[in-house]
């Protein structure tokens, strides 16, 4: 039986052992080291939520407190990665990402193609994304979609602390840039995680229940209202398969399909707002490429298209439940044509 | 008295790490008249997917699992009863039953040290073996290439009834070291002797499949003193064919399509290959270190032509202890001819119709083989 540790665990010791194998690998970002000049802890922050921690002391000067400049910082993470250093950088929410969106979509995700090959960019940028958290319109959001929208970006959206090991070392060696979206929700989860080093190849969706009556594809927390659902539908006599796609880029359509082809139905689940998202973009490769197999129309669940309410009681109503995901199932598996 | 005629079928534990088993489908109805080794049910397990098989004769008089249910270990599966048993005391024996079972707590167990592994240095390797079992006679069971300790799922507690029973990863295997300095037979061959001084081992009855086949009987040769006895199963270095395809395959694939292609080479039921086995084994593939010792093992034994380097049957004759050969019949890696004309000294056992795991697909007639 394996060692159980907590997602956060994981990611910390996914840095830990890649930085002691490779040593281009180096961390920049908002409090990734301290940097107070103090003892300990006061030295050792770690990032907002001490996912870093305990690596500043270890690795000293590669790991960098940077100035609260994500478009300096994250440009200058780009630069290093194309001059041979492989940069995780920490940007601290994915809500950031308007203030350094021309470093990682315009500069970042162009190098390869446009210098023919030539320049390659093996920069990570780690970054914590979604609602749950109490944290506001401005710190909750889930928009991994927009990532995946643009070509040259790698996006990896771990579900478990297996995975987010086995990612998280795949991405700091592949030599792409990878945004790797983490939800602060998952960061106390624990799981079974072994201590050795290992990878999990990227665009190869994870078939975490295998059922017959409907397929559900989902990602990052949303796998874990997925497989809440799918338990409680089982006693309810109905086979849900859920189907973790690990990465939206690249995105592994066979598995979604080969799933679909089999069930003949489809819920997807994505925490994002309805529009432009993962959830249309699965619906639509399904309803071109499967359209003969579908028994039913297919059902999204996903955010309302508003901002993420301040409010706990309308927070908790805006995050996909495992109720509504239910329903969704419910609703392919009553349908008559 | 007559309750104590009443038998408890219940979900079993096959390997350390198992937990709960998943009831696929009763193969039998109510009021069968098992016999031992008859085939009651299936069960899938996040490691593999097996046949039930009875362990007390007598009348199933009651199917108490469902199919689809996931059960701990030691769950009541159904009961086992003469006919002179009456259904009130068939209900009188699943409510005490039920009301004395505590399932087992896996958090419990990982505080003895990560649930019975054990692990210990020999010959410059750490490695990871489990244990079961307190007897004076003592087994050791190897594995085979890209194998692990996990391979004797359906054998190690089984045996371990009278014995005491190791079963070690190899190195480059399981959660052993994965750095290979010696990856010929006779270097893994050292190793194991390593292990079994390290446990003070002064003799021990060796159980090799394939590959750890190989590795067993050179033991044999080179320390024959250790080896009370000496079991090969579907082994390597019995001859030179070996389906060196899947060998290769297995080092170079990364694609869950074509590993379980592969699996399913090894066992002559493909549906024994579930999705776990197949994660499972990618899982081993894709960690550090692990397709590079995997590649430095395959020179070990396997010349370039394709064909086995390290062939011992010209010595088997010389060898004191007892030796008995385990072949299934449809092995797809390595040929169940090797178990042909092999000198008078040793035992051959074909098993009909199971492949190259035999020990997984033919747990029971495997197990009464070794324990006889």
């Amino acid at each position: 039986m394996a060692r159980k540790i907590t997602y956060q665990q994981a990611i910390n010791e996914a840095l830990d052992q890649e930085m002691a194998r490779d040593k281009s690998v180096i961390i920049m970002g908002e409090d990734v080291a301290g940097g107070s000049g103090g003892d300990g802890e006061m030295d050792a922050w770690g990032g907002v939520l001490g996912v870093t921690k305990g690596l500043w002391g270890k690795y000293g000067d590669r790991v960098m407190d940077t100035p609260i400049s994500e478009a300096g910082y994250v440009g200058a993470a780009v630069g290093a990665a194309t001059a041979g250093l492989r940069p995780v950088c920490e940007l601290m929410f994915i809500d950031f990402m308007g203030v350094c969106f021309d470093q990682i979509y315009n500069q970042a995700a162009k190098f390869r193609y446009m210098f023919g090959g030539k320049a390659e960019t093996p920069i990570v940028i780690r970054t914590m994304y979604g609602a749950g958290f109490r944290a506001a319109a401005q710190h909750s959001q889930c928009l991994y979609n927009m990532f995946t929208a643009v070509p040259g970006l790698k996006v990896v959206i771990p579900s478990s602390p297996y995975d987010v090991k086995g990612l998280l070392i795949q991405a700091m060696r592949d030599n792409d840039p990878v945004i790797f979206c983490e939800h602060k929700v998952l960061y106390t989860l624990e799981g079974d995680v072994p201590e050795e080093s290992y990878t999990i190849p990227f665009g190869e969706a994870n078939i975490v229940r295998e059922g017959n009556d409907v397929t559900i594809v989902t990602v990052g927390r949303m796998v874990h209202q997925a497989m809440e659902a799918a338990t409680t539908l089982a006693k309810e006599g109905v086979s849900c398969e859920v189907v973790d796609l690990r990465t939206t880029s690249p995105l592994d359509e066979e598995t979604i399909l080969e799933s679909v082809e089999n069930t003949g139905r489809l819920v997807v689940v994505d925490e994002s707002t309805p529009r432009c998202s993962i959830a249309t973009d699965i619906s639509a490769i399904v309803a071109q490429k499967a359209f003969g197999s579908l028994e039913a129309p297919i059902e999204m669940v996903t955010a309302p298209h508003t901002p993420v309410p301040f409010n706990g009681t309308l927070e908790d109503q805006y995050v996909p439940s495992p109720g509504k995901i239910a329903d969704a199932v419910k609703i392919v598996m009553g349908y008559k044509a | 008295m007559s309750e104590s005629q009443i038998v408890a079928m219940t979900m079993p534990k096959w390997g350390l790490s198992m937990t709960e088993g998943k009831v696929m489908e009763w193969l039998v109805e109510e009021g069968t008249d098992l016999s031992l080794g008859d085939d009651v049910l299936d069960i899938e397990t996040e490691k593999i997917a097996n046949t039930f098989e009875a362990l007390d004769a007598g009348i199933l008089r009651r199917q108490i699992a469902d199919p689809e249910d996931v059960l701990p270990v030691g769950a009541l599966l159904g009961v086992i009863a003469p006919l002179e048993i009456t259904e009130d005391e068939i209900d009188a024996f699943i409510v005490t039953f039920l009301a004395n079972y505590v399932p087992p707590e896996p958090e419990e167990e990982e505080e003895e040290g990560s649930g019975g592994y054990e692990e210990l240095e020999a010959n410059g390797y750490h490695l990871r073996y489990s244990k079961m079992g307190t007897g004076d006679k003592v087994i050791l069971l190897v594995h085979g290439f890209g194998g692990d300790a996990d391979r004797w799922l359906f054998t190690q507690q089984p045996l371990s009834s009278n014995a005491t029973v190791y079963a070690l990863d190899l190195p480059g295997h399981g959660k052993s070291t994965k750095k290979i300095q010696d990856g010929s037979v006779e270097g893994l061959a050292k190793t194991v002797i390593a292990f079994m001084k390290a446990l003070d081992i002064d003799s021990a009855h060796l159980v090799g499949h394939s590959l750890g086949g190989a590795i067993a009987l050179k033991i044999a040769l080179i320390e024959p003193a250790l080896v009370s006895k000496l079991d090969l199963i579907a082994s390597a270095g019995l001859g030179s064919e070996i389906n060196n395809e899947y060998i290769q395959g297995f080092i170079s694939t990364d694609s869950r399509k074509e590993m379980k292609k592969l699996l399913q080479k090894l066992v002559a039921d493909p549906d024994l290959v579930n999705r776990s086995l197949v994660n499972d084994m990618l899982q081993f593939k894709r960690t550090d270190g692990v397709n590079a010792a995997l590649k430095t093992i395959s020179t070990g034994f396997i010349e370039a032509d394709g064909s086995q380097s390290d062939i011992m049957k010209e010595e088997l004759h010389q060898l004191p202890m007892p030796v008995r050969v385990i072949w299934g019949t449809k092995d797809q890696i390595i040929p169940s001819a090797h178990a042909e004309s092999l000198p008078p000294n040793v035992e051959i056992n074909l098993l009909d119709g199971y492949g190259h795991l035999v020990q997984l697909e033919a747990a029971s007639e495997v197990n009464a083989l070794l324990a006889s």
